[in-house]
């Protein structure tokens, strides 16, 4: 009896491990036995939660624009719609394209997964309750991440289709391109923090670091949105332009890998805004509180803290979805060297320098007013230069050939394309060009 | 023991994919098998307790290398079709220059270190350290970086390349005037 | 328990695999591949022996560190020069690309 109420307490306060490791005592064995338990209960609570994450986010899309969504399958308001999506997926034939090379078309679903699940490996739920506490988890964060793109190379390649193909090559440009700003930005907490380890930039972070540094969130989250391909950055799965992007001969439950892997990315990255920029799972010091009998129920409310957080989060990217209009590749690529990539160079420059100019027995007050206003002034200069860029453009524009063509859409094209946009003013000057001649990103098709 | 599994299977995962890199004929292949094979090295590295340069391995080596030669492999891709032999005509004479090269290897390694594992003699298995220095490894590399008396030239010159090397690349690769319907 | 030669046995078998490889290949790209093969056996080696003989410093990671540096910029440069020759010449088989000018 004495052993389940043990066993209800631990539960409550997310400590399972020392109550198996008082009832059945410690060994290697045991041990081993606990964290292959956590592993399962992570990457089962990773897979799980994706049934709601698509639930959840048809209904708001759904509210957005002005419609019910899901609203038949079990109950009024639609709860198993998506369970019934996944049995329907299941049950798929499992075709295989012809000409497809096989390793590759396999591997790449269960590749994307993996991949998925790797990253949760760091993210810190409540205290002590993290996978493995690595002294480099921003890094070995970005690392998979990074790894993770050769998989949409693989499955492009390996369908044999040259939709598929065109859409690796677009998220393959995209993703490599949307990691340098978010390597950049992702230095700021860790230049704050001074530590790569995820739990301790939370510990570093009395005052969350999105009052230090709201540019480097800013960016940090941009970059996310890209590197998860979300609207407005969605152009890997283009449904006008390229169908549907890498994933286009994929059917049945291997498609679901695909979908799967997109969401519970998403997830991860919002849980790692929580983490790094609001806090994590920090809550006033309540979620360290221990019960007079031993058991740190904190780790309960310091779990709901992080899920508010970053839920909240999350529905910023599902509200983002149903605002923005998708945009052109050749404009992803160019907001991002020519204006994220600059602009989070001068941050990590300024945030170093000011970080280290700040005498050592600063209080974090002071220390955040420094940053905040660092980071303001920064930001209004870049507007600044936004803005007399824009007016610059709009003079062109009135006194220039007139709006519709190409230079009017895209004045940096000059810069962009050097001299071959002088050799050929054909390009420039018809705007009845098929869509795709007007991608910068040459893709062999032979 | 459990450490002895993890490299043997680290060192099979390696050597079979790099085998796989040098022999296939399908050149997309060849640079999954690359990719592979630098897998396996970056769990060598955590092995040997060297995490912060496995997560390295990975970003730089998979993130980036693996898929500039991919790109590569599909801009000439032609060359895959091929029904000929991937070697040249000289490969007889590699392919004993290198057993050649890997036996006098092996007997140099042999004659310097004990083969067998044990605590008792030198190098037989890994130094214990206190774990506050391997923890800290990934700091001090940092400061060594940047400090006067590290490596901050080398750090400089390693910089200054990689800018080279970018600016370089892009001049080369630049298509010239009339070109761009070849591609 | 693994004694320092495996890891430098292991080194020695990556090098020799992708000696062989930038020896027997036809392919540039795949020479290339053979020469990163070989750069991951000397990283290999450098930790190894920063893992045995000097963990408390930091000479063999930093060394390690500029393989990389210099494996990233030689790939970089290596693949531009493979693609603009393969743009030229409409091949990229090393036998074939056996003359000095045009």
């Amino acid at each position: 009896m004495s052993t389940i109420i043990d066993l209800l307490k631990s539960l409550l306060s997310l400590s399972l491990g020392d109550f198996i490791r008082r009832t059945f005592g410690t060994s290697p064995g045991i041990e081993l036995l606990i964290d292959i338990g956590g592993v399962v209960i992570l990457s089962t609570f990773c897979l799980l939660i994706v049934i709601f994450l698509i639930w959840l986010e048809r209904k708001l899309i759904a509210r957005m624009q002005d419609r019910i969504g899901p609203n038949r399958v079990g109950g009024r308001y639609g709860a198993l719609q998506t369970v019934a999506d996944v049995v329907k997926l299941l049950s798929k034939e499992i075709i295989h394209p012809s000409g497809a090379d096989w390793i590759s078309y396999n591997a790449a679903p269960i590749l994307t997964v993996i991949a998925a699940l790797l990253v949760w490996a760091v993210m810190p739920f409540a205290p002590g309750v993290i996978g493995v506490d690595l002294n480099i988890g921003v890094f070995y964060v970005m690392a998979i991440s990074s790894a993770s793109v050769m998989v949409l190379l693989l499955a492009g390649w390996g369908s044999n289709n040259k939709y598929a193909l065109l859409g690796a090559f677009r998220a393959v440009a995209q993703m490599v391109s949307y990691e340098v700003p978010m390597i950049l930005a992702l230095l700021v907490p860790v230049i704050l923090a001074r530590t790569m380890s995820t739990d301790g930039i939370i510990a570093a972070q009395s005052i969350p670091f999105l009052l230090f540094a709201p540019v480097s969130a800013l960016i940090f989250y941009i970059s996310s949105l890209a590197e998860t391909g979300r609207t407005p950055f969605d152009l890997l799965e283009a449904e006008s332009e390229i169908v549907a992007g890498f994933h286009i001969e994929y059917g049945g439950m291997k498609f679901g890998m695909f979908f799967l892997a997109e969401f519970v990315n998403t997830l991860f990255w919002s849980g790692m805004f929580a983490t790094l920029y609001l806090g994590g799972y920090r809550f006033f010091g309540l979620e360290n509180w221990v019960s007079a009998d031993g058991y740190p129920y904190g780790r309960m409310i310091g779990l709901i803290v992080f899920f508010i957080k970053t839920f909240s989060v999350y529905f910023v990217y599902v509200w983002i979805r149903g605002t923005l209009p998708r945009v052109r590749v050749d404009q992803i690529l160019n907001y991002n060297w020519k204006f994220l990539v600059p602009l989070s160079l001068v941050l990590i420059f300024f945030v170093a320098l000011i970080d280290k100019l700040i005498p050592a027995g600063t209080g974090p007050a002071a220390r955040m007013s420094i940053h905040l206003a660092l980071n303001l002034l920064l930001a209004f200069l870049t507007l600044e230069v936004l803005r007399r860029r824009g007016r610059q453009f709009r003079e062109s524009l009135s006194g220039g050939d007139g709006p519709g063509g190409r230079e009017a859409l895209f004045p940096d094209d000059d810069h962009g394309h050097g001299s071959d946009a002088h050799e050929a003013p054909a390009h420039d000057d018809h705007g009845d060009m098929p869509l795709g001649s007007r991608e910068p990103i040459a893709v062999p098709i032979h | 023991m459990s450490q002895q599994i993890v490299f043997f299977i680290l060192a099979a995962i390696t050597l079979t994919s790099a085998i796989a890199v040098v022999a296939l004929r399908n050149l997309f292949h060849a640079a999954l098998a690359l990719m592979a094979s630098f897998l396996g090295v970056a769990g060598i590295y955590i092995l040997l307790e060297a995490g912060f340069l496995g997560m390295a391995q990975l970003l730089v080596y998979i993130g980036a290398i693996s898929i500039l030669i991919i790109f590569a492999v599909m801009m000439t891709r032609r060359m895959m079709q091929t029904r000929e032999t991937p070697f040249n005509s000289q490969v007889v004479a590699a392919l004993i220059g290198t057993l050649l090269s890997f036996a006098v290897l092996v007997v140099v390694i042999g004659q310097l270190y004990p083969l067998v594992p044990g605590t008792d003699t030198m190098l037989g298995s890994a130094p214990a350290v206190d774990p506050a220095i391997i923890e800290n490894s990934t700091a001090r590399m940092g400061l060594s970086f940047v400090s006067a008396d590290g490596y901050v030239l080398p750090f400089e010159a390693a910089s200054v390349l990689l800018l080279a090397a970018l600016v370089g690349s892009i001049i080369i690769a630049w298509p010239r005037s009339g070109e761009e319907e070849n591609l | 328990m693994i004694p320092l030669s495996w890891y430098l046995l292991l080194s020695a078998a990556l090098f020799s695999v992708g000696l062989f490889g930038v020896l027997a290949r036809r392919n540039a790209i795949a020479i290339l591949m053979g020469v990163e093969l070989m750069l991951n056996a000397v990283n290999i080696n450098l930790i190894a022996f920063w893992r045995y003989l000097t963990p408390d410093r930091s000479v063999g990671m930093v060394w390690a560190t500029f393989v990389l540096t210099v494996a990233a910029a030689e790939a970089a440069v290596g693949l531009a020069l493979i693609i603009s020759i393969y743009r030229n010449r409409d091949s990229v088989n090393v036998e074939e690309l056996d003359t000095l000018k045009n």
